[in-house]
């Protein structure tokens, strides 16, 4: 690798003119066939996604013309009366994932924190693959440690806190009728939770990184503790990133299935109850498609078509307000 | 901004009345940046005790080569087919999204670097791999399975490579967009086409990264679960065949025996789980090892 060791005025020349100065030879039609054979497999992207589209939506068309908008927003499912409103589906589909949130977020910024502000530099790379390895753990695992494990004491702690705080207002009616079995919208959230925090740390460490060591060499010299340092320097800067980090995570969060599929009881409700058994569009799919047949199966399919728009526009935005922290960070377009 | 109104000079921490306690926040913020890492740990450990403890007391050589039980409640026997079927469907999943992604990625570095339509295609990739895996089994049941009327490990692996396509594609992009220009440039000072330059050059270069990707991705898709729910059907005894009659996969294994109420079954689930686990983490360990040599090869190349 000569050129590796070669002095360079200028090591990061702008891609697009160095490649222009260096014209490669007149293109013969090999250059010309490969060219065209990367442009469709990079196409293979929007076909696929625009395939998805359009299957899912043309097999939701019978869900559509049979119940109608109105019974569609309606939180009445119930296959054995022909019922499929989606309402309450979309509900348990959020509330669960802003449990998760709430638990994933906090929690990965600490450990974001931890790898690029607190920890001595030679145990980084080990905690940072620890947690990668969380991520390794296939769903359908969580689930089934969750079901074995985690329900069973969870439910004594439900069961405890709902008669602590029966009676009070609000909590009362938040932590009621906790499910007997451990089942609920709460441990599919903890459970969520525990999956989507490797990436969120992931992204949240990226951009923590990136905060320039003179801003926060600036904020140490003036004074400040390690934490006023983290507050007044590495927070302003990494605001949009942990923003698009949380959105990143909200839109797994909404998709997560087989886990949640196992171990929040099957029951699609509209209820405040976070300690009760509830459902997420995700999760009905994966229980009721080997079962359902005509509207039924179309209305599964056309909770997937919601699934799919919801994630598209959370990814969406989760993506323009990463590459506009970027663009502002000066980090060149991902 | 308490950087702002602090008081100048560390030794004033010591003396000023307020010292005390911006000392005592700086501690228990320190304490729950730590506490933040613990907790992420304990369900790892935890889940990974859990699959040892409970997948140790029935896996072995018995359950890695026997056959399912027909029955549910029958104890004993093995995870052989789901075994077969896991590595059959993911290794035809990789065998399309590989080449297909890293055409694509040399498309987007190579080709279209920053044109308007390279950058929809980045954006959208980049969306693609937020779309939830149950949509990807819903899609190939819908395009595939309800078209053909039938479920194989074929269409399981269809959904499998939706899912891995745009993760092979960001990860190949990032890698290419590492490989020096001056290299590139070097090829062509040689009169070398494009078509010569990626293959001989670029390529190369970038091999050890794109594996590693690859086998990233590769474990996430080989524990998947949901997207061959509808897809691959349900068998008890061996089934090679990528195209023709249904089969069965690990994960499937493990969602399908977790509710049962049989103790076999459930050890059958714990089992699967161990098995699983052990395949997920082989292929992340292999990934770590292709990085970990690849970059001390460079490094080492570059202070030569």
């Amino acid at each position: 690798m000569t050129t590796e060791t070669l002095a360079r005025p200028n090591p990061t020349p702008d891609p697009e003119r160095s490649l222009r100065g260096a014209t490669p030879p007149p293109g013969r039609t090999s250059d010309r066939v490969f060219q065209v054979v990367t442009l469709a497999a990079g196409l293979l992207v929007l076909v696929v996604l625009a395939l998805i589209v359009v299957a899912t939506a043309s097999q939701a068309r019978a869900w559509f013309n049979a119940e109608g908008l109105s019974s569609i927003f309606s939180s009445n499912w119930d296959p054995a009366h022909h019922h499929f409103g989606a309402f309450g589906l979309l509900y348990g589909t959020l509330l669960v994932s802003f449990i998760a949130l709430l638990f994933a977020v906090p929690t990965s910024v600490g450990i974001a924190l931890f790898v690029t502000e607190v920890a001595p530099r030679r145990v980084r790379r080990p905690i940072v693959y620890t947690i990668d390895l969380l991520a390794a753990v296939p769903s359908v695992v969580f689930g089934l440690w969750a079901l074995a494990e985690l329900i069973a004491p969870l439910s004594h702690i439900y069961q405890s806190v709902s008669s602590a705080t029966s009676g009070v207002p609000l909590l009362g009616t938040l932590f009621a009728n906790p499910s007997g079995s451990g089942e609920a919208f709460m441990t599919a959230g903890i459970v969520v939770a525990i999956m989507i925090t490797p990436i969120v740390t992931a992204i949240t460490r990226e951009v923590f990184v990136t905060c320039p060591a003179s801003q926060k060499e600036a904020a140490l010299a003036l004074g400040a503790t390690r934490w006023e340092m983290i507050r007044g320097a590495v927070f302003p800067h990494g605001r949009s990133g942990v923003v698009s980090a949380v959105m990143i995570g909200f839109g797994r969060a909404v998709g997560e299935t087989i886990a949640v599929a196992l171990i929040i009881g099957s029951s699609p409700r509209l209820t405040a109850n976070i300690f009760g058994t509830g459902d997420t569009m995700a999760s009905i799919i994966a229980n009721e498609f080997g079962d359902a047949s005509g509207t039924w199966r179309s209305a599964l399919i056309g909770l997937g078509l919601v699934l799919l728009v919801l994630t598209v526009i959370i990814g969406i935005i989760a993506r323009t307000v990463l590459a506009r922290a970027d663009r502002r960070l000066g980090i060149v377009a991902r | 901004m308490s950087v702002v109104t602090a008081p100048a000079g560390g030794a004033l921490l010591r003396s000023r009345p307020g010292a005390k306690g911006r000392k005592a926040r700086n501690h228990a913020a320190t304490a729950l940046i730590v506490v933040a890492v613990l907790v992420a740990l304990i369900p790892l450990v935890a889940v990974i005790g859990f699959v040892i403890s409970r997948g140790g007391s029935v896996f072995g050589w018995q359950f890695l080569t026997q056959d399912i039980p027909v029955l549910d409640r029958d104890i004993g026997g093995g995870m052989l087919p789901a075994i077969v079927g896991t590595l059959i469907i993911t290794g035809g999943a990789a065998a399309m999204a590989v080449p297909l992604g890293v055409l694509g990625a040399i498309y987007l570095n190579e080709y279209g670097q920053r044109r308007r339509l390279a950058r929809v295609i980045r954006f959208l990739s980049e969306v693609m791999t937020g779309v939830p895996s149950i949509v990807m089994g819903l899609f190939i049941y819908v395009v595939w399975v309800l078209h053909f009327k039938n479920e194989t490990a074929f269409a399981g692996s269809l959904a499998l490579a939706c899912l891995m396509l745009p993760i092979v594609i960001r990860t190949s992009e990032e890698i290419l967009r590492l490989v020096p220009h001056e290299l590139r440039e070097g090829s062509y000072a040689l009169g070398s086409r494009k078509v010569r330059t990626i293959r001989t050059v670029v390529l190369p270069h970038a091999a050890p990264g794109i594996v590693s990707g690859v086998l990233l991705a590769v474990a996430r898709a080989a524990g998947e679960t949901a997207p061959l729910l509808f897809t691959i059907g349900f068998v008890t005894s061996t089934n090679t065949s990528l195209f023709h009659g249904p089969t069965t996969a690990l994960s499937y294994q493990i969602f399908h025996n977790a509710t049962s109420p049989f103790v076999g079954a459930q050890d059958r689930a714990y089992g699967a789980a161990l098995t699983l686990i052990l395949l997920v983490f082989l292929f992340t360990a292999l990934a770590r090892l292709v990085t970990t040599i690849y970059t001390r090869r460079t490094s080492a190349s570059s202070g030569a």
